[in-house]
């Protein structure tokens, strides 16, 4: 009842569903981490009190976030063999090492010393803590370094060699492999993005305290320091942008056809489509608004330089166009977004409005989540547009799957969906229910907390200990 | 020793360092209905809460390490395994997320409790009946799996399953007697004089049935010089049984853990002899299935020098929540 391509486009469906799922918690927890690590180490040195009140208040949902992150993670791991064991078979040797560092150098980092970091704070000592929070943040980063080396490599490979077997083996150099020539700016990019989420994120949850009571100094302080990395990085990110645009025009030009709807060849300078609904059968996107020459200008750096289209490739080697250009305009749409908020935070911070601008903390509690579907938009554009290939322009996906029965696969596909839904649901409702309450210093300064009914354990006395005393 | 020697025997130790880490975590997982709500499932949650997700890291180990060391094997076994793997996977998203939830949530408690209880059920049984499946022999076909979505499933994988259900509660009752003192600390010692003759009893019936299920096991345990293990090994297995057995009596709270990791370690070595030097039992090698040297040797480096620096940092962390813990947290 199902035929082989079913099995595959369910497959597609099922990692499509579970990779986008757990981007989200690592996209989160990179920038909280390194979000949390500011804040205690900003502490420790002004024993300032606001600061150990934004530290507890984030450390709860960093808990639920990482622990998401943790569990969908594993999914991952075990994924590239249940579903893709072609693939897993003849890249392993290139890219397996590249995963096992991964373990090795980052994992292990984050979930040794997270036991430490959510329940040792009185046990270890400020500065070891301290240590351990600077521990776990550099193992998000590091976890970051290779997994994301080692799907840059699926873009764009290099040093390796075809066995005889039809094995991907490495060649000479690792640092080939590692350093491959879209990895810097894939890492930038996306770490990049990881930061502006957290961002957006603590932003919006500041500004709805703002909204609620201006004077909170807790609100005040987050928001200011959201506000500084979305007027200050925002810029940073969209030229990282560009040059990982840059980049994938010359590693992966159908990528860049499709992001830029060119169905045809320009000799004379392209334009930029703004907006406009691609139509894959009639090979042309109708009802185009369009900067004539622009889009020439933006990655030739001149007007009339000639842009090939997808007039130039081979149907069966052309990704699907609808998919990636919308979600390039999703991306970029909400990048511009990001920027705007924050040079309008600039413009408060100037006249001194920035805690009594109510439409700028209405603007900021929009924004809230825009981290989240930028980062799933970027992903999409690039994974989508790398189609039909897992590692570029020499294994298809067709070829890649394990040899699947279509009934398994979309069993699975259906347990995950729901569990999925169910489970990550809940967590979401959870940090919603923490982010809703407002950060309470003054209750902070002590450590023993309100007095504790019996079962009150590590994750609520952090809870305690945070200054929630007042509700419980 | 080759690389690909010296790799099967580091992803031995990653699978030896999860099954009896993640199993006593998840052997709690799996007793907790047993508890009384309230201060005795929080001192038993408080038990493994800071511990869980570094022991569940060397899992991840096992897995992304069998990729990159031996891809044929990782590519062999994971579609043969489907099934069981997929339902392990969604347990552990269950008991994983249970840990910060049950917190989070004091109106759906219950739910969560139930969840980490059945989630960590599920994802043990998987375990078991992975084992299982693995022993039994699984159909190759040229580079990849060969048979259906349902040959792990037999009776043999079955009682694997159950085995290992029966063994983590076990590790995850002595870890109890441990760390715990008072009520649960007598729970802990009931409940593991009630698992210790049951799980001897699977020990013997999968040690009996292993043989029978290929020739190969059979020559291997009962010709020479195989005899030299398979006549001492139930002695050793009897001994410390019932050494455990005394221990659960006695006043040394730390001992009964200890003898328990010996009997797994037993288990493991008898697993051992049965397959070495097959990475798929009966059907590949490790050598049939290593990546090149130039795979394993730059991975070799990063692991000579991360796996001491990750057993000195656990060693730390465990160290750092050493003693008996009770339902407000460590004192």
């Amino acid at each position: 009842m199902f035929d082989a391509f079913d099995a595959i486009f369910l497959a597609r469906a099922q990692f499509a569903f579970t990779v986008s799922f757990h981007f989200i918690f690592p996209s989160f927890t990179i920038g909280l981490a390194s979000f949390l690590m500011v804040l205690e180490g900003l502490w420790l040195k002004t024993s300032d009190a606001t600061y150990e009140a934004l530290y507890r208040y984030w450390l709860k949902i960093f808990a639920i976030a990482f622990a998401m992150g943790v569990v969908s993670g594993i999914v991952m791991s075990y994924q590239f063999g249940t579903n893709w064991s072609v693939f897993s078979d003849k890249v392993g040797p290139v890219i397996g090492p590249l995963m096992a560092y991964e373990v090795l150098t980052a994992f292990f980092l984050e979930a040794g010393f997270l036991g430490v970091m959510l329940f040792g704070i009185n046990k270890v000592g400020k500065g070891l803590h301290f240590a351990a929070t600077c521990m776990v943040a550099l193992g998000t980063m590091i976890s970051a370094f290779w997994i994301l080396s080692a799907n840059s490599w699926m873009h764009t490979p290099t040093g390796y060699e075809i066995g005889a077997n039809g094995q991907f083996l490495p060649g000479e150099s690792w640092a080939a492999i590692v350093f491959n020539p879209s990895f810097p700016y894939r890492l930038t990019h996306t770490v990049i993005a990881a930061y502006l989420t957290t961002a957006f994120v603590v932003g919006g949850v500041g500004a709805w305290h703002l909204l609620k009571d201006r004077a909170n100094p807790g609100a005040r302080r987050m928001f200011s320091m959201a506000m500084w990395m979305a007027a200050l990085v925002v810029p940073v990110q969209i030229l990282a942008g560009d040059e990982q645009g840059l980049n994938t025009l010359e590693h992966q030009p159908a990528k860049v056809m499709a992001m830029e709807g060119h169905f045809d060849s320009h000799p004379d300078g392209a334009p930029l489509i703004l907006f406009g609904i691609p139509n894959s059968r009639e090979k042309r996107v109708d009802y185009a608004v369009e900067i004539p020459k622009a889009s020439s200008l933006i990655l030739k750096h001149d007007p009339d330089a000639p842009l090939a289209g997808l007039d130039t490739i081979p149907d069966d080697r052309e990704p699907p166009v609808g998919v990636v250009f919308w979600s390039f305009r999703v991306m970029v749409g909400i990048g511009f977004a990001m920027l705007g908020v924050g040079l309008w935070s600039l413009v408060a911070r100037a006249r001194g409005r920035l805690y009594d601008w109510p439409w700028l903390h209405r603007a900021a509690l929009l924004m809230a989540p825009s981290g989240f579907v930028a980062v799933i938009a970027g992903w999409v554009t690039t994974e989508v547009g790398r189609q039909p290939w897992t590692v570029y322009g020499l294994l298809r996906t067709a070829d890649s799957a394990a040899p699947l029965d279509a009934p398994a696969v979309a069993a699975s596909l259906i347990a995950f969906i729901v569990v999925y839904f169910a489970v990550f649901g809940a967590g979401t409702v959870y940090i919603l229910k923490l982010t809703a309450k407002p950060p309470q210093p003054h209750e902070s300064a002590d450590p023993a907390g309100p007095i504790r009914t019996a079962g009150i354990t590590p994750a609520p006395a952090i809870e305690a200990n945070a200054g929630e005393g007042g509700h419980a | 020793m080759d690389l690909a020697v010296v790799w099967a025997c580091l992803i031995a130790f990653a699978v030896a360092a999860y099954v009896v880490m993640d199993g006593f975590d998840l052997g709690i997982g799996i007793l907790f209905p047993r508890f009384r709500v309230g201060k005795e499932r929080d001192t038993a949650m408080n038990a493994i809460a800071p511990v869980w997700d570094g022991n569940e890291t060397w899992l991840v180990l096992g897995g992304g390490g069998l990729m990159a060391a031996f891809p044929l094997a990782y590519a062999v076994v994971l579609p043969a395994l489907y099934a069981p793997l997929i339902a392990m996977l969604l347990g552990l998203v269950f008991r994983g997320v249970a840990f910060e939830f049950r917190w989070r949530d004091p109106a759906h408690r219950a739910f969560w409790d139930f969840a980490f209880c059945g989630g960590s059920l599920v994802a043990t049984f998987a375990q078991g009946v992975t084992l299982g499946a693995l022993l039994q022999g699984i159909t190759v076909k040229g580079r990849g799996y060969g048979g259906g979505w349902w040959e792990w499933l037999s009776p043999f994988s079955l009682l694997t399953g159950a085995s290992l259900v029966l063994g983590y509660a076990l590790l995850g009752a002595a870890w109890l007697i441990w760390k715990t003192e008072g009520p649960l600390r007598d729970d802990a010692r009931r409940f593991a004089r009630v698992l210790l003759p049951l799980m001897l009893a699977a020990i013997a019936l999968v040690s009996l049935a292993t043989p029978f299920l290929e020739a190969r096991y059979f020559q291997r345990w009962f010709a020479w010089p195989g005899l030299l293990v398979s006549v001492p090994m139930p002695l050793l297995v009897g001994l410390t049984g019932f050494l455990l057995f005394r221990a659960l009596k006695g006043t040394r709270d730390w001992l009964p853990f200890a003898l328990t990791l010996a009997l797994f370690a037993l288990c493991m070595a008898g697993l051992g002899i049965s397959i070495w030097p097959d990475v798929v039992p009966g059907r590949l090698t490790i050598w049939d299935a290593a990546a090149p040297d130039r795979s394993l040797g730059f991975m070799l480096i990063g692991a000579g020098v991360m796996v001491p620096v990750i057993l000195t940092y656990t060693a730390w962390a465990y160290w750092v929540f050493r003693g008996k813990v009770d339902e407000a947290g460590y004192h």
